[in-house]
């Protein structure tokens, strides 16, 4: 692969590469390969989300199939990117369809995760007075414990989104028209520039989408949730919002 | 009326949490249910808005089974206080207590006024409305939790140990909180509590269960403490059985004696002047009881040294004439508690504005339960 | 799956690259977050400082940091020291926060009673606090072990090393048995490696093991 050059004279050029028009027109300009990265990124997460939260909800509120969230949550962190996008566009062809694939299988666990814990931890007390009021099931999951869990639940998508734009980016390796483009271009023709150039664009589109979701994140969710203390876990929550590293320990070690 | 018919609860394992329970709750009472833990208070309790289905037997709401009817619409007309409050955490106070009515078809702006007002009737500030659970402290928010049990106006409340998460300050506050509301809305209420003293308080009448589902005595509190039907309740019921009988007789005939009354500020000579052997009482300008004036005292400082705090040496427990809602600060308990807790062996009547009217001799009060038993108004 | 009968050879050492390239970063990143966690749940400066910090590294894709770490660190693009270098930053993130939590989570009474006992600050913390935090933390271990174990693959996308490259040469030649294989091997992997730490975690705190049993008895 590529040596990548070195050297004083980069600090200068990575502005050259942020200056040169060819960079940010037609289908390889930054613009274009945004748009297609959070386009699959925007399916993937929804598809993912569908599928996974409903089922969620439904293993945190009955308690039955726990096993599967616990049990396959660490098996699914294992799954590598790369090898299921390698994977998929072998059986399947290249296109759309097996990058999404790929996409929403890696979304699919930290909304698992997310919803189950989030709807798990729900106060016991507060769902036998929701019952001993006379509310009936679908009313409880819907009023009672999913606003409860929107906090975990926020943090899951956040962890699937972030998963997904990553993920995103490596398939340009396998021809994808996201912004690993660039990446993968400077690696093939040795120029440092172009790959730097790519990086620092994913990593402001990364960090701007994750911005946002922490706002979205404080308005959603209730006031009167802000300060969340889960059961079993710790008492001092490090951030009153929870973020993606709290859906990686919540979810998968409920073994330990 | 609610009415357990031969009711028994079996679970898969064998175990039997209530064993033919044959029970009546009567309306407009205070019904409590009381026992150690494993007894079945709590599953007889929960039976009855079925959050717990019986194994066999009926339990009857105003002659209908409840079997009858679909749970959730059968518990909406059921008032349920647990003991964590189980509020809604995200949702305010206010929205907490509109929960049923608003279940129940109320229009929300409709359903948010009657809850405001509920608030304000279970003593809590108009602030607290627009707040969240986790603002509140634990004994505010049991206060929500009755409020949002009465919310629909239910004729009928559960309160399963409610007061027992909280302190025995604030738990005393709620306990008197539930004897006012009480006279006011006269609700059917069954109260499940571990904790024999409150279920004496708070009871209109007491059922008593053994370990095993088994109910061992089903009275008033006056007769419970007066005839416990066996070992195990009469154990349960505790020491000083007697005594706190005395809490549920009136001491309105009894006589009281005179007591010097000295006004806290005067002299030293002026007090001692009024003693009466050797015992006089400091009041404040209305008549209040500050403290005791004793001889022994006095004559450590010279005449002129006026009365203050540094003399006077605390009184015992109050005796309350007019008594008003609360009647046992105006039993023979209370008369009887105040002379044993004075320091002169005199204790100190007062009226309802809390001014001195004269003091009671424990001599007194035993002719009094005496006279009492004589006629007849002692239970045995 | 004859393929992974022809090459057993090949699997072995790329899983040995592998599992060199993930561990590292595990005991580079415990070395540096026990400190920094236990500055994070001591002090409140330090945790607004740390925690965010940790949260927006975490954020940047593993792709991204390969790519601009060998102009941060001046090495190649293909230096393995990159992988470490990114690994261990995500493993601090994640570990400095999990410590923070776990230690900040050491009941006050717990730490009243050792004072009490005599304890100075630093033989406390190792005698009671840091034991006491050991469940926590190997949640937080956990999750960066099998994470570390799926990124370093990764890493075959710059020319580094492991099961990854497997991954690329399956891509390149069309061989699907031989991805298929990196794929399992890698699950395969992280499987292991984290029940072992399970199986350490419970070492290190039998207490806790004993918990879970008065609990369910």
């Amino acid at each position: 692969m590529g040596q990548g050059g070195k050297g004083g004279g980069d600090g200068m050029n990575i502005g050259s590469f942020f200056t040169d028009p060819t960079n940010w027109s037609g289908p390889s300009g930054i613009p274009q390969l945004t748009a297609y990265h959070l386009y699959l990124t925007v399916l993937a997460v929804v598809i993912g989300a569908v599928i996974a939260i409903p089922v969620g909800a439904f293993i945190g509120h009955t308690g039955k199939g726990s096993f599967l969230v616990a049990g396959f949550a660490n098996g699914f962190r294992a799954l590598p990117e790369l090898g299921l996008l390698i994977l998929f566009v072998e059986l399947i062809g290249l296109g759309v369809v097996p990058v999404t694939l790929a996409l929403v299988v890696l979304a699919i666990p930290p909304f698992l995760a997310g919803t189950y814990s989030g709807v798990n931890n729900v106060d016991s007390a507060v769902i036998d007075a929701a019952r001993g009021m006379g509310m009936r099931e679908w009313s409880i999951l819907f009023r009672v414990e999913l606003p409860i869990a929107m906090p975990l639940i926020l943090a899951g998508l956040r962890t699937a989104v972030l998963q997904v734009i990553a993920t995103a980016s490596i398939a340009a390796y396998i021809g994808t028209g996201s912004l690993g483009y660039f990446i993968f271009l400077g690696e093939n023709t040795r120029n440092y520039t172009i790959m730097l150039g790519g990086a620092i664009v994913i990593a402001v589109l990364a960090l701007v989408v994750e911005g946002l979701l922490v706002l979205v994140q404080r308005l959603v969710v209730s006031p009167g949730l802000r300060s969340v203390r889960q059961r079993r876990r710790v008492v001092r929550s490090s951030s009153v919002t929870p973020s993606t590293m709290d859906v990686e320990t919540a979810g998968g070690t409920s073994s330990s | 009326m609610i009415e357990f018919q031969a009711v028994t609860k079996q679970y898969d394992d064998g175990t039997t949490a209530v064993r033919s329970l044959d029970l009546r709750v009567q309306d407009g009472q205070i019904t409590v249910f009381v026992g150690p833990s494993g007894c079945g208070k709590t599953t007889s309790l929960r039976m009855i808005n079925r959050m717990i289905d019986a194994s066999s037997g009926r339990i009857l709401i105003d002659g209908k089974d409840i079997r009858e009817s679909d749970p959730p619409l059968l518990r909406r007309g059921i008032g349920y206080v647990i003991q964590q409050a189980g509020l809604f955490p995200h949702r305010t106070v206010l929205d907490n207590v509109a929960t049923v009515p608003v279940l129940t078809g109320t229009p929300r702006r409709e359903a948010r006024k009657r809850a405001a007002e509920l608030l304000e009737l279970v003593g809590l500030p108009t602030g607290a409305a627009k707040r969240y659970p986790a603002q509140l402290s634990g004994g505010q928010q049991q206060r929500v939790g009755v409020a949002r049990a009465l919310a629909a106006d239910p004729p009928v409340l559960l309160m399963d140990e409610p007061f027992s998460a909280v302190d025995p300050i604030v738990r005393e506050g709620l306990q008197e909180e539930l004897l006012r509301l009480q006279a006011e809305l006269a609700k059917t209420i069954v109260f499940v509590t571990h904790d024999i003293d409150e279920a004496i308080k708070l009871g209109d009448k007491v059922a008593v269960f053994r370990q095993g589902g088994i109910l061992a005595q089903y009275d008033e509190p006056s007769v419970l403490l007066a005839n416990p039907a066996d070992d195990f309740v009469s154990s349960f019921i505790g020491r000083d059985r007697g005594y706190r009988a005395l809490g549920f007789l009136t001491a309105s005939g009894l006589n009281l004696g005179a007591v010097p009354c000295v006004r806290f500020g005067g002299t030293a000579a002026a007090a001692k002047s009024q003693l009466e052997d050797g015992w006089a009482v400091a009041v404040d300008e209305n008549n209040r009881p500050l403290g005791w004036l004793s001889a022994a005292r006095l004559s450590t400082v010279g005449d002129e040294t006026e009365v203050t705090d540094g003399l006077l040496i605390s009184g015992g427990s109050l005796y309350h004439v007019n008594p008003g809602q609360d009647t046992t600060s105006g039993s023979l308990r209370a008369a009887l508690d105040s002379a044993l807790s004075s320091p002169s062996s005199h204790g100190i009547a007062v009226d309802g504005s809390g001014a001195v009217v004269g003091c009671v001799r424990a001599e007194d009060v035993l002719a009094a339960l005496s006279a009492a038993r004589d006629a007849g108004k002692v239970p045995s | 799956m004859s393929w992974a009968a022809d090459h057993v050879g090949l699997i072995l050492s790329q899983t040995g690259t592998h599992l060199f390239l993930a561990i590292v970063p595990i005991l580079l990143g415990l070395i540096i977050s026990i400190p920094l966690g236990w500055l994070a749940s001591r002090y409140r400066v330090a945790r607004a400082i740390l925690i965010p910090l940790g949260g927006i590294l975490y954020t940047i894709p593993s792709l991204v940091l390969l790519v601009v770490l060998p102009l941060i660190l001046g090495t190649q693009l293909l230096d393995e020291i990159n992988l470490i270098v990114a690994l261990t930053i995500y493993t601090c993130a994640l570990l400095i926060r999990s410590i923070a939590d776990a230690l900040a989570s050491v009941s006050d009474n717990v730490i009243a009673s050792a004072n009490a006992i005599g304890y100075r600050t630093s033989g406390r913390f190792f005698a009671v606090e840091l034991p006491l935090a050991v469940p926590v933390m190997f949640a937080g271990l956990r999750v960066a072990m099998v994470s570390n174990i799926s990124l370093v693959s990764v890493g075959a996308l710059v020319g580094i090393g492991g099961l990854g490259q497997l991954l690329t040469a399956g891509f390149q030649i069309y061989n699907t048995p031989e991805v298929v294989t990196a794929i399992v091997a890698i699950v395969v992997l992280a499987l292991i490696l984290d029940g072992l730490l399970v199986v350490i975690g419970r070492t290190l705190s039998p207490w806790a093991k004993a918990a879970r049993a008065g609990a369910t008895a």
